[in-house]
């Protein structure tokens, strides 16, 4: 008879939960509760593309998500930028170089980067916003000649949290693109802007109908930021946000990224923002 | 004893008929589940033959009612569906994932090696049919699939049943998800009781379900019985505790997110989470860490989680839906709105477990009516 009475694990399919194991090469630190870890990709790695993410597994304590900020070309290392905010994301910022990490991904729907090829692209970042628009970065940089004008604004609470310093300077020294910082306010010696990333927005000078915008940040800050970049002449679906929600498997089975329609996880976390406008104006969704 | 060809054939069985199909299930080594009677309800639970189902018992459901009463006859099946379903076993409320021992330096993550038997479901309703169909979409239809649902899934034998009891809080008709059976099953059964005589008109499904039945003496059924068949489920029908006005759901959900009906809702909501618990669609989760206390050893585990609770939507720094009304609105928007968007199907099949075990009564088709009839005006 045809009936196969046990069905055992050796089924050919893998957990998509289950974390490959990797460890920790690099640690630096980047501002006061804030690091870069750079991890070993391994040949299990599959590439990535900007905005994605990775879920990071910290033994004994949980599992996180956090973007990918490094290089996508370069394939044998994955680069974390992780601010200790909990249990999860302060165990992980503690790791040292050896340690070992579980990972799984990538995961999400990444930047607009073949619908900018053309278009002045602005990229706005608010504090740790900045990590997940850094591939984006580096891939616009790697094949500039693809697009039009290039601008970055980037605010921040005070200088000392500027993320990757070093990069924005020898950024800075390029002809072919703008850099503008801002911070909220300012902490020993800074010569740059005071105040918000919208205001940047009003005296940025690019081409509205061939313009896109890509943004992350905290959401109050998206949601203002987007309506300058509208009073700015762009429209709707040219503007890109990354959204966050509170994820516990970033495969659309546990239900907690849900944002209206959406699972943050798997549609996003970049969403066009002519598909989440009216749910950004309501509370609590 | 006639023979059975095809699929989709009827045939006609006798209790004692009943008691050797179980038979041979077990015989087959099937982990045999089916309703019986404990703490006052019916459950999903395991059972060895048909001396254990709740035989001569129905239910009284209503708005936070929920209440067994003695038929006076014989039926196996005479009852609505509780608080349990199917997905206790197709998604377990707790699952390990996976384990992790510590190492000399670093750790070790080890995959589960579970064996599971084969299930076998007695007495699976339309509309559960239809919410197992659902939940398949969310964990096998998508880039990823779920190989713990997967494994339980794919070896389930599935016997289902035509209601003959409508319950108080059904609404499967309205939402055209039962009370017929339609796909989805093995073999499928129809509770008969005419003067004095006990029997089952037995659709086949599928080849194992040939099989099985093939083992059974069975006579082939004659066109009185299937129209007896037709009129017990005509007679369900017809006698829904509960309607839902299914028609442009989706859209009107959609366009009143900001309806004071909601405030009115959240009024009575006690955020307890119960009708996400019994909902034979909803299956949100949250993954833990468990650790020993030397902290050797870890285990992840995934555990039912509800958008009721105030920890679904944490983000550092708070919940994004901190009020009652934000959360009921996630659920109630999410069954019968988004759950189109998410899937192409609503994520409601019109079981009524919600309305019953709601401690407080909320209703959702009343809360559907409220919304859509002070749209009108
Ligand atoms: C797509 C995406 C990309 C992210 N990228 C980064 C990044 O590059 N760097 C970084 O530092 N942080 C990032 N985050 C936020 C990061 O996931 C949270 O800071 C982290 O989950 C906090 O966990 P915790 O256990 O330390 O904090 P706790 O406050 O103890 O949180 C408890 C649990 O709630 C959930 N949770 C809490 N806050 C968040 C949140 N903001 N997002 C999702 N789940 C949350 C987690 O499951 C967490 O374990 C990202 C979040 C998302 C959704
Ligand atoms: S929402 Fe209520 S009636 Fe609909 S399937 Fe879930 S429990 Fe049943
Ligand atoms: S609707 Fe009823 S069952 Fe659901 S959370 Fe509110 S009080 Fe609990
Ligand atoms: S994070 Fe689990 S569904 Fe999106």
């Amino acid at each position: 008879m045809a009936i196969q009475n046990e069905l055992t694990a050796t089924l050919p399919i893998t957990d998509p939960m289950l974390p490959r194991l990797t460890r920790v090469l690099v640690r630096r630190r980047e501002g006061p509760e804030t690091l870069t870890l750079e991890l070993e990709a391994g040949a299990a790695a599959p590439a990535f593309l900007p905005g994605q993410f990775n879920m990071l597994y910290a033994f004994g304590i949980g599992e996180v998500a956090i973007s990918m900020s490094g290089d996508p070309a370069v394939a044998d290392r994955l680069v974390h930028t992780i601010r200790a905010v909990g249990e999860t994301s302060t165990a992980l910022t503690r790791l040292e170089a050896g340690d070992h990490v579980g990972v799984r991904g990538p995961f999400g729907a990444g930047w607009p980067m073949e619908a900018a090829y053309g278009c002045d692209v602005i990229v706005v970042a608010g504090g740790l916003g900045l990590a997940p628009l850094r591939p984006a970065l580096y891939r616009i940089l790697a094949e500039r000649e693809r697009y039009g004008k290039v601008v970055l604004l980037y605010g921040t609470r005070s200088p000392t949290d500027i993320l990757y310093r070093h990069e924005l300077e020898r950024w800075r020294r390029r002809l072919d693109v703008q850099i503008e910082v801002t911070v909220d306010y300012a902490n020993g010696p800074w010569h740059g802007h005071v105040g918000s990333v919208t205001t940047l927005i009003r005296r940025t000078d690019f081409d509205p109908l061939h313009g896109i915008a890509m943004v992350c940040g905290p959401e109050t800050m998206m949601r203002v930021t987007a309506l300058a970049l509208k009073e700015a002449g762009l429209k709707e679906d040219a503007i890109y946000l990354s959204m966050e929600r509170n994820m516990k498997c970033a495969i659309g089975f546990c239900g907690h990224c849900q944002f209206g329609p959406h699972f943050i996880c798997k549609d996003g976390p970049v969403l066009r923002y002519d598909r989440l406008g009216d749910l950004l104006r309501l509370k609590e969704i | 004893m006639f023979e059975i060809v095809q699929l989709g054939e009827q045939a006609v069985i006798t209790l004692e008929g009943l008691a050797a199909l179980l038979f041979g299930l077990k015989r087959r080594d099937f982990r045999l589940i089916g309703p019986t009677l404990r703490d006052q309800a019916i459950v999903y639970d395991d059972i060895d033959t048909i001396a254990d189902l709740p035989r001569g018992w129905s239910d009284e459901q209503d708005g936070g009612r929920y209440r067994l009463v003695q038929r006076g006859d014989d039926r196996l099946f005479g009852y609505a569906v509780g608080p349990q379903s199917w997905k206790h076993y197709l998604h377990p409320p707790m699952l390990s994932l996976w384990r992790a021992e510590k190492r000399e330096r670093g750790f070790e993550i080890i995959a589960p090696d579970e064996t599971l038997p084969r299930f076998a479901f007695l007495g699976v309703r339309a509309c559960e049919l239809k919410a197992i169909a659902i939940q398949d979409r969310v964990f096998l239809g998508d880039s990823f699939t779920d190989p713990h649902y997967r494994r339980r899934r794919e070896g389930a034998f599935i016997i289902a049943l035509n209601c003959s009891h409508a319950g108080g809080t059904c609404f499967c008709a309205s939402m055209n998800t039962g009370p017929k059976v339609e796909a989805g099953f093995d073999l499928s059964l129809t509770e008969l009781i005419e003067s004095d005589v006990h029997s089952f008109l037995v659709e086949i499904g599928s080849v194992e379900g040939v099989e099985l039945l093939a083992e059974v003496s069975s006579r082939e059924a004659s066109s009185e019985d299937r129209a007896q068949a037709e009129a017990v489920v005509a007679n369900t029908a017809a006698n829904m505790g509960r309607k839902m006005e299914a028609d442009g759901l989706k859209e009107l959900l959609a366009r009143n997110l900001d309806h004071k009906r909601w405030d009115e809702v959240a009024q009575r909501c006690l955020t307890c989470a119960n009708c996400t618990m019994v909902c034979p669609t909803c299956f949100c989760t949250s993954v833990e860490d468990a650790s020993d206390l030397a902290g050797e050893k870890a285990e992840r585990r995934r555990r039912w989680d509800s958008c009721f609770t105030m920890d679904f939507s944490y983000l550092h720094g708070g919940s994004v839906r901190n009020s009652p009304k934000s959360r009921y609105r996630q659920w109630m928007t999410h069954k019968l709105s988004t759950w189109f968007d998410q899937f192409g199907t609503s994520g409601c099949v019109g079981c009524g477990r919600c309305i019953s075990w709601c401690p407080v009564g909320i209703d959702i088709t009343e809360e559907v009516h409220a919304i859509r009839e002070s749209e009108v005006k």
